[in-house]
């Protein structure tokens, strides 16, 4: 797949190059109209990303007051209240949504993560048995899929129609992120691995003394997109789930928000807030306050994803 | 070590990948594979005789069209602008912004298109303060085709940057400098040095894309499908869905998911023949 292979340290130096020596000598200076759009269309860009994220949290600590003040979303904050998330989180609907994501994501990933490094690490050596026949079965699941039909079905017939094993097992393996460890893998010094093994070290001491360590990294890049993906699905529920007692919260999201269904209210729904003595909270605060609970885990796991994009596991992955 | 992703990968991509039989049967599900009757390309020839399913088709591919007029640009674009960028730390604060929406999931990016531009949204909401009517732009088949793209560029064009970003930093500094010493104006150089040097990766995102050009987002489309109605928002992926899961139409299903499947795995090779042909290295390299 590759085009052209990266080389990390030449971009980092000419980076550095750049910022400390500011607009190289020879370039021209900006026309004004330069100098003028180049902020503004920026300035734009991060505002249309952040402009709907900053309505929806301020509208869901809206007390009812500030929500009929302002016709519906609120985007001057007045008179805030957390009353919509205790409503949310003191049990029903959402609660047990909220916690069959979490231990979808928390089990998948732990599962995903396993399984991938385990093979990454087969076919990352070459001369292991079968490396190139079982390296083109993992390839060949990019060109094709098999459909939903005929996955429904194997599905249905192994009984995992609504059980959680059914969000988890179907789409465990990601191909492309066993690619990107297998890369990675592939750049540890085969030296290092043969000395391990004179010393007396068995296949999984390698993998877990060895490999592991150097390649923390591509273990928590690849870990933190499994996690991402399962937090974020809703294809698989939306096939296998029928008891919506097992939803996820995306399929909650879907439900409530995008459907615009009334969320039940008393059992089973949403309490009516007198827990904390807050005054209830107005629905579109409660159906905003869905919104961020679903925003939130990824928010909290990005900047740890960010942190790695510097050093370049995923473009010299996406890369080849 | 290899073998549970082996099982995973045969039980759950390779065994449902020969269950695509089931296009060529009457297939009922109370009496299995083996029990139903083949029944040759019956399915497909009924498929290729439904409007519906043209409509599907031709659905899917003017959104294909439109968005690779639409979307595929704008990420060159805005990784030129932000390669222009002096600053590091403006352009690390700027790429952290702009590539978060990509891990959102699609339920969460259309719930925040309906609050900002949806009948009970921010834009309807402000245009009724103002005396005006409200528009509600996610129901809309006419602008449809529009709005898909505006959510699929909202979500994705910052991620689709980082391949040109790191291409772009592969181009050779001194090439610039040597082009100015030569008197090659901005335009030129961004001409003559700064787009040859991208060319390989938007060749082989154009294949990729084109490869695709059947797949336009599954998820995206069914969330929307019943607001929209099925004459604009209807693709081969959601066809698949109605036609044959919900309707319990399981053999038709299977044909209408089985041509989409073989026309693009022919449309990828095809495609990366043609790099191969004009010069360029394609996904997959000859060696």
């Amino acid at each position: 797949m590759t085009t052209q292979t990266l080389s990390t340290p030449r971009r980092l130096a000419r980076q550095r190059a750049q910022t400390e020596a500011g607009r190289p000598v020879w370039e021209e200076q900006p026309s004004w109209f330069g100098r003028l759009s180049k902020p503004v269309v920026l300035a734009l860009v991060a505002l249309l990303v952040t402009f709907p994220l900053y309505v929806v949290v301020v509208t869901s600590l809206s007390t009812t007051e500030a929500v009929t003040r302002a016709g519906g979303l609120v985007v001057v904050p007045r008179e805030l209240t957390i009353a919509a998330y205790v409503q949310l989180l003191s049990g029903g609907v959402v609660t047990r949504a909220l916690l069959i994501s979490t231990g979808i994501t928390l089990i998948g990933t732990a599962f995903s993560l396993g399984l991938t490094v385990l093979a990454a690490y087969g076919l990352s050596r070459p001369g292991s048995l079968l490396h190139r026949p079982l390296l083109f079965v993992v390839l060949l699941t990019f060109l094709f899929g098999p459909g939903i039909i005929p996955s429904y079905l194997v599905v249905n017939a192994l009984g995992l129609i609504d059980s959680y094993g059914s969000l988890i097992l179907p789409t465990a393996i990601s191909a492309f992120n066993l690619i990107v460890m297998r890369s990675f893998f592939m750049g540890i010094p085969g030296e290092l691995i043969d000395s391990a093994r004179i010393d007396g070290a068995g296949e999984f001491a390698v993998l877990s003394r060895i490999v592991l360590p150097l390649s923390k990294a591509v273990v928590a890049v690849v870990g933190l997109f499994y996690a991402v993906g399962y937090w974020n699905a809703f294809f698989n529920a939306m096939l296998y789930i029928n008891d919506n007692n097992k939803w996820p919260l995306q399929m909650v999201l879907r439900t409530y928000i995008v459907q615009a269904q009334v969320l039940p209210t008393g059992a089973g729904g949403v309490t009516s807030g007198s827990g904390m003595g807050l005054a209830p909270a107005p629905s579109l605060a409660i159906k905003m306050a869905i919104v961020v609970i679903a925003v939130v885990p990824v928010l909290v796991i990005y900047p740890f994803i960010q942190r790695h994009f510097t050093k370049g596991v995923i473009i010299g992955a996406v890369k080849g | 070590m290899v073998a549970p992703v082996i099982v995973l990968l045969g039980v759950f991509h390779y065994f449902p990948t020969l269950g695509n039989v089931i296009a060529f049967q009457d297939y009922s599900p109370y009496v299995g594979i083996r029990g139903s009757d083949f029944v040759g390309f019956a399915n497909f020839s009924r498929l290729f005789s439904e409007v519906a399913f043209w409509k599907a088709l031709a659905n899917t591919l003017s959104i294909t069209a439109f968005q690779l007029v639409f979307f595929f640009p704008i990420p060159i674009g805005l990784a030129l602008l932000l390669n222009s960028v002096l600053s590091t730390r403006l352009r690390t604060f700027i790429q952290g912004v702009v590539y978060l929406p990509h891990f959102f999931s699609w339920v969460l990016v259309v719930s925040l298109f309906q609050q900002m531009i949806g009948g009970a949204g921010l834009l309807a909401q402000t245009l009724r303060e103002h005396g005006h009517s409200a528009v509600d732009l996610m129901t809309k088949p006419d602008t449809f085709i529009v709005l898909v793209t505006a959510q699929a560029v909202w979500k994705d064009a910052g991620w689709g940057m980082i391949v040109f970003l790191a291409a772009l930093s592969t181009i050779n500094p001194a090439l610039y400098e040597a082009a100015a010493a030569d008197g090659a104006n901005r335009w030129r150089r961004l001409w003559h040095i700064t787009l040859p040097g991208l060319r390989p990766v938007i060749v082989l995102l154009l294949i990729l894309r084109l490869g695709d050009a059947l797949t336009v987002g599954f998820e995206q489309f069914i969330l929307q499908r019943s607001a929209v109605g099925g004459g604009a928002a209807e693709v081969l992926d959601t066809y698949v869905y109605y036609q044959g899961l919900l309707a319990g139409d399981f053999g038709y299903g299977a044909a209408a998911g089985l041509f989409k499947g073989l026309v693009g795995l022919v449309l990828v090779l095809v495609a990366n023949k043609f790099a191969h042909l004009i010069g360029e290295q394609g996904v997959y390299s000859r060696s």
